[in-house]
C-alpha cells in the first residue's frame, strides 16, 4: 500500500485565504480540486469488494488500514461516461462529518496554492449531476478548476443524486 | 479469592480511587472554601466509605468517617465555614482512612493498633464542637505540612529503593530518608538493600537538625500532633512486611489492577487487528525470501502478533463471577426484606462475555432475580402448604451456546398463571378480551414485558411500580440480546437471557458467492444442506415461481443468494442451503459455495450503505479484502418470507430447551413426544446397514455400535410395516452410551404448554398429552432405554 503524505507546499503566510490549498484531481478529463483540510491521503488503486444492491455510485469497499471504506466512483457521481476498461482509478481519501469516504478519480495532480484566485460560481450550463456536486470554480491561468464539495460529493443517499451511468 | 475477599478487594480498589479524589477535593476546597459542589462530592465520597465500611464490619473504619462525615455535612450545611484548620483535621483523617485501608489490604484488618484511629475522631470530634483554640489550629495546620509528606513517603516508598535513592541524590528531602531507613533497615532478610538503607541512615540522621525537619520536631510534644506522629511511627514497622512481598514481586490489590477507558481498549483492538492485517502481508512474502534472518524475525512477528491479539481481546472479556459475586448479598437482603427463605445456587462463574456487555447485564439481571424473590418464591408457609421446602430455590446459571451467552435464572416459585396475567392485562387495558382469548398461553405470558404491566398485587419496595419486564427487554435487545420465559404453574419459572458474547467479534459462516465471500453470523445458523441430482429433483419444488425445500416433513422457503444480491437466479444441478433463522423466520440460504466458520470482527459500513436492508456490517477477512456481513433478517424481509410465515406455528420453532418436544410418528400414525433435550441427532440408516448383536438390532455408527430399539413396540404399540430402504432413527445419548431409537418419521419440534394426563399412561409412557391439538404419547425415554442401556453396562 502506498501512503502519498499530503505535505502541503510551503505556502508561506499566504494560506489563511478563502479557498486555500487545492488537491487537484482529473476525472474525464476535468480538472477537480477539493481542499486539502478535507483529504486525509491519496493512495493507488486498491482491490475493491463490490456491494450488490448499492447505489450505483458506490463502487466497493476498501480495507484503509482496518477501517473499511466506501469507495464512490467520481465519474458516476458527476454522471459522467465510465472509466475504460483496464484502466485503474486512484483514491482521493476524504473525511466527512466524521467518517472516510474514497473517491475514485482517474489521475492525482500537485497539491496547489489558490489563495490569490477568488472562488467564481459553477457555469450555469454545466450538467446538473456536475452542478450538484461542484461548489465552485476557480479559473486558474491555462486551466479552470472545479472546486469539490466534499459534503455533497459523498453524499448519495438519495436516488436521484446517484446520476446513474449515462 | 473467596467472595468475602472478592468484595473487600473491590472497596478497596474503589475507596483509594476516591481517596486520591478526595485529597484533591480538599485541597481545592481550602482554595474556594464556600464550594457547596465540593463540599457534597467529598461527603458522598466519605459516606460511601463509611456504608462500606459498616457492611464489611470495619467498625473502626466506619467511626473514623462517621465523624469525619458529620464535620463535613455541618460544613456542607453553612454550620461552620471551612478553615485551613478545618481542612487540615480533615486531611489527617484522609491519611488515617487510608492508613487503615492499607492495613486492610494486608490482611491486619481494621483493628490493626498500629494505626491510631482514636486520637484523629477526638481531633475531629475537638473541631466539631469548635473548641481549638488558635494555637493548636496553628499547630496542626504546620503539623500537617510537616507530616504530609512523611506519610506520603511512608506509604508510597518502594520501601528499601526509595531510602537508596534517597541517599544517592544527596538533596532530596531528608525527610524520605528518615521515614524510609527505618523499615528499610528491619527489612534485613532482604540482603542487599539493608546494608546500605543501614548506611544512608546515618547522614539522614545527621540531616535531622535541618531546618525541614524542625517544625516536626519542635511540635512532637503538641497533643494535636501527636497521634499523628504516633501513626506515622508506628506504622513505619507494619510496612515492612509488605515491603519484602513486594521485593518477592507480589503487587497489592491496588497495583495489579487498572481501570482503563473502553475507548482506549477499543482502539487497541482495532490497532491489533490492522497489525495481524500487515504481519499476514508480510508472512506471505517471507515465505519465498532466502534471507534466513528475515524469515526468523516474522516467525517471531507472527507468534507475537498472535499473542497480542489473544491478550487484547481477553482484556476485553471478563468472567460472569463479578456480576454472580454480587448476588448472594442481593439475595440475602431480599430474602430477609420479603421474608422470604431462599437457598441462592450459582453456576458457570468463569463464563466470560465482554466487559460492556457485562455491565449492560448487570441492571437487568438484578432486576430478574428480585422478580423471582418477590412474585416467584412464595413465602415459607405458603410453601409449606404447597408441600415444598420451605426454602425456596434460586438457580442463576451461566454458559455458552452456539456463540452465545445464556444466562438463566431459574426459581421453584409458584410460577406465572397465563390466566392471572391474561386477567390483568385484560384489566390494565393492555390487551382486549377479544385478543387474550386468540392468543397462545405463551404469548400470554409474554404480556409481562409490555410496558407498564406490573402484577403485583401490592407495589412492595422491591418490585411492583409497573416498570421491570419491559425495561429489562428493552436493556437486552439493545446490546442484542433477547429474554424470553418458561413457567410451570406451582413449579418455578425459568427466565433466560441470551446475549451475544462480544459485540465486536463474531463466530461467522464465511460463504462465496459470484467471486465474492459473505459472512453469515453463527447466531443466525441453523444447518447446512447439500442437494444433488435425485434429492434436488425430489425434494425441491417450486410454488407458483417460488422454490420451496421438503426438509425433514417441513416445508422451508428458499432464496438465492445470487438473487437476494440483485444478481441472476442460477440453475445449478446442485444445491448447497445454508438454514438461516432471523427471529421467528426460518428459511434456506442457496449460495454458490461454503468455505468455513471463522471469528470475524464485525465493522460499521459508511453512512451511503446503511439503507440496505442486506448487511449488517462488514468485516476484513486473513487476506486484507473486505467481506460483507449478510442480515438475515433483513434479507427475509426484503424477500416478503417473514410477513407470509410469522404466523404459521411450526416456522415459531424457537431455540431448543427443556420444554420442547421432538413429536414423531410411530406405528402408524400415531403421535409420540421425546423431549428434545434427549435427542443429539436424527440419521437414517439403509436397512442394509441393520446387523444383529445377540438380540438386538444395531448399525455400525460412528466407529462404535449404536444398538437399536424399535419405539412402537416399546411403547407398547404395534410396530408398522418395515419401511422399504431406510429407517429414521432418533440418537439419545446418555453419558457414554447411544441408542438409536426407530421411529416412523419425525413430524415436528413444538415448543408450547404441555399438560400431561393420566390417560393412556403405560410401561414407557408417562401419559398423553395434547400437542398441536392432537393427542401424544409422552415417551417416558428412560423407561424404554433402560433395558438397552443396561444391557451395555
Amino acid at each position: 500500500m502506498t501512503v502519498t503524505t499530503l505535505t502541503p507546499t510551503s505556502g508561506g503566510p499566504r494560506t489563511t485565504g478563502t479557498t486555500g490549498q487545492m488537491c487537484t484531481f482529473w476525472v474525464d478529463g476535468l480538472y477537480f480540486g477539493l481542499q486539502v483540510e478535507h483529504v486525509q491521503e491519496v493512495l493507488r488503486y486498491q482491490q475493491l469488494t463490490v456491494v450488490p444492491c448499492a447505489p450505483d455510485a458506490v463502487h466497493g469497499l476498501i480495507n484503509l488500514r482496518g477501517q473499511i471504506v466506501t469507495a464512490l466512483d467520481l465519474r458516476c457521481r458527476l454522471g459522467l461516461p465510465p472509466r475504460p476498461e483496464g484502466e485503474l482509478p486512484m483514491n482521493v481519501i476524504v473525511r466527512s462529518r466524521g467518517e472516510v469516504v474514497s473517491l475514485l478519480v482517474d489521475d492525482i495532480g500537485d497539491v496547489i496554492d489558490t489563495t490569490e484566485v477568488s472562488l467564481q460560481p459553477t457555469p450555469a450550463n454545466l450538467p446538473p449531476t456536475v452542478q450538484d456536486v461542484v461548489g465552485g470554480v476557480l479559473p486558474l491561468p491555462g486551466s479552470i478548476l472545479l472546486v469539490v464539495d466534499a459534503e455533497r460529493a459523498v453524499d448519495v443517499s438519495t436516488p436521484d443524486t446517484t446520476g446513474g451511468t449515462p | 479469592m473467596d467472595d468475602d475477599a472478592e468484595i473487600v478487594a473491590e472497596f478497596l480498589v474503589e475507596s483509594h480511587e476516591n481517596l486520591d479524589q478526595l485529597d484533591r477535593d480538599l485541597v481545592e476546597l481550602e482554595r474556594t472554601p464556600d464550594s457547596r459542589e465540593l463540599l457534597s462530592s467529598i461527603f458522598r465520597t466519605i459516606h460511601t466509605i463509611k456504608g462500606t465500611s459498616g457492611f464489611l464490619a470495619f467498625n473502626r473504619l466506619e467511626a473514623l468517617t462517621h465523624v469525619g462525615e458529620n464535620l463535613l455535612s455541618r460544613l456542607r450545611d453553612g454550620k461552620m465555614v471551612m478553615t485551613t484548620h478545618t481542612a487540615g483535621a480533615l486531611l489527617t483523617m484522609v491519611d488515617t482512612v487510608r492508613a487503615l485501608l492499607e492495613a486492610i489490604e494486608h490482611g491486619a484488618g481494621d483493628a490493626d493498633p498500629g494505626v491510631d484511629v482514636e486520637s484523629v475522631v477526638s481531633l475531629l470530634e475537638r473541631v466539631l464542637a469548635g473548641d481549638v483554640e488558635e494555637p493548636a489550629a496553628a499547630a496542626a495546620e504546620s503539623g500537617e505540612q510537616a507530616t504530609g509528606p512523611e506519610l506520603e513517603s511512608v506509604e508510597d516508598a518502594p520501601p528499601a529503593q526509595a531510602a537508596v535513592e534517597g541517599g544517592e541524590q544527596a538533596t532530596v528531602p531528608e525527610l524520605e530518608s528518615v521515614q524510609d531507613a527505618p523499615p528499610a533497615a528491619a527489612a534485613a532478610p532482604a540482603p542487599e538493600p539493608a546494608p546500605v538503607a543501614e548506611e544512608l541512615l546515618e547522614p539522614a540522621l545527621d540531616l535531622a537538625p535541618e531546618p525541614v525537619l524542625e517544625p516536626v520536631l519542635d511540635l512532637a510534644p503538641d497533643p494535636v500532633l501527636d497521634p499523628v506522629l504516633d501513626q506515622v511511627l508506628d506504622q513505619a514497622p507494619e510496612d515492612v512486611p509488605a515491603a519484602a512481598e513486594a521485593e518477592e514481586g507480589r503487587r497489592g490489590v491496588v497495583d495489579s489492577s487498572v481501570r482503563v477507558d473502553v475507548d482506549l481498549l477499543d482502539g487497541l483492538v482495532q490497532l491489533v487487528g490492522e497489525l495481524v492485517l500487515t504481519r499476514n502481508q508480510i508472512l506471505q512474502r517471507t515465505e519465498a525470501a532466502d534471507d534466513v534472518e528475515l524469515v526468523r524475525a516474522s516467525q517471531r512477528l507472527d507468534l507475537v502478533a498472535s499473542e497480542l491479539q489473544e491478550s487484547v481481546m481477553r482484556t476485553r472479556m471478563q468472567p460472569i463471577g463479578q456480576v454472580w459475586s454480587k448476588m448472594p448479598r442481593i439475595v440475602r437482603d431480599l430474602a430477609h426484606q420479603l421474608g422470604r427463605e431462599v437457598d441462592l445456587e450459582m453456576d458457570g462463574h468463569d463464563t466470560e462475555l465482554d466487559r460492556s456487555l457485562l455491565e449492560a447485564l448487570k441492571g437487568p439481571l438484578t432486576h430478574l432475580v428480585r422478580n423471582s424473590l418477590d412474585h416467584g418464591i412464595e413465602p415459607p408457609p405458603a410453601r409449606a402448604a404447597a408441600g415444598k421446602p420451605t426454602a425456596g430455590r434460586l438457580l442463576l446459571r451461566a454458559y455458552h451456546e452456539s456463540g452465545q451467552v445464556v444466562v438463566e435464572i431459574t426459581d421453584d416459585g409458584k410460577g406465572i398463571d397465563p390466566r392471572h396475567i391474561g386477567d390483568v392485562a385484560v384489566r390494565r387495558g393492555v390487551v382486549t378480551r377479544e385478543q387474550l382469548a386468540r392468543m397462545e398461553p405463551r404469548d400470554v405470558l409474554d404480556l409481562i414485558f409490555r410496558p407498564g404491566f406490573s402484577t403485583a398485587e401490592q407495589v412492595t419496595n422491591v418490585s411492583g411500580r409497573g416498570v421491570g419486564m419491559d425495561v429489562v427487554r428493552t436493556s437486552i435487545e439493545r446490546i442484542g440480546g433477547s429474554v424470553d420465559l418458561t413457567s410451570t404453574v406451582g413449579c418455578g419459572t425459568t427466565m433466560r437471557i441470551r446475549i451475544p458474547l462480544t459485540l465486536a467479534i463474531i463466530p461467522a459462516l464465511v460463504v462465496g458467492q459470484q467471486g465474492e465471500r459473505y459472512a453469515i453470523p453463527q447466531a443466525n445458523l441453523v444447518e447446512l444442506v447439500r442437494l444433488e441430482g435425485q434429492d434436488l429433483r425430489e425434494n425441491v419444488e417450486t410454488l407458483a415461481g417460488a422454490p420451496v425445500l421438503r426438509l425433514r416433513g417441513r416445508l422451508l422457503p428458499l432464496v438465492s443468494l445470487s438473487e437476494a444480491l440483485g444478481g441472476e437466479k442460477a440453475d445449478p444441478d446442485g444445491l448447497t442451503i445454508v438454514v438461516v433463522q432471523a427471529d421467528e423466520t426460518r428459511f434456506g440460504l442457496c449460495v454458490e459455495e461454503v468455505h468455513d466458520t471463522q471469528e470475524i470482527v464485525v465493522k460499521p459500513i459508511g453512512r451511503q450503505l446503511k439503507s440496505l436492508p442486506t448487511y449488517a456490517g462488514a468485516t476484513i477477512m486473513g487476506d486484507g479484502r473486505v467481506a460483507l456481513i449478510l442480515d438475515v433478517g433483513g434479507i427475509a424481509r426484503t424477500r416478503a418470507i417473514g410477513a407470509a410465515h410469522a404466523t404459521e406455528p411450526e416456522v415459531q420453532v424457537g431455540t431448543v430447551d427443556s420444554r420442547a418436544l421432538l413429536v414423531l410418528e410411530v406405528s402408524q400414525g400415531r403421535r409420540a413426544a421425546l423431549p428434545l433435550t434427549a435427542v443429539s441427532r436424527l440419521e437414517e440408516f439403509e436397512l442394509g446397514r441393520v446387523e444383529r448383536s445377540g438380540g438386538v438390532e444395531v448399525v455400525q455408527y460412528r466407529d462404535g455400535i449404536l444398538p437399536l430399539l424399535r419405539l412402537a413396540p416399546a411403547i407398547g404399540l404395534a410396530e408398522s410395516p418395515p419401511a422399504e430402504d431406510q429407517i429414521s432413527v432418533v440418537v439419545h445419548e446418555d453419558g457414554q452410551h447411544r441408542v438409536g431409537i426407530v421411529i416412523d418419521r419425525v413430524l415436528d419440534v413444538v415448543e408450547e404448554q404441555v399438560v400431561p394426563t393420566e390417560v393412556g399412561r403405560r410401561n414407557g409412557v408417562l401419559g398423553s398429552a395434547v400437542v398441536q391439538d392432537k393427542v401424544t404419547d409422552l415417551v417416558d425415554l428412560d423407561a424404554v432405554v433402560r433395558p438397552l442401556l443396561a444391557g451395555a453396562r
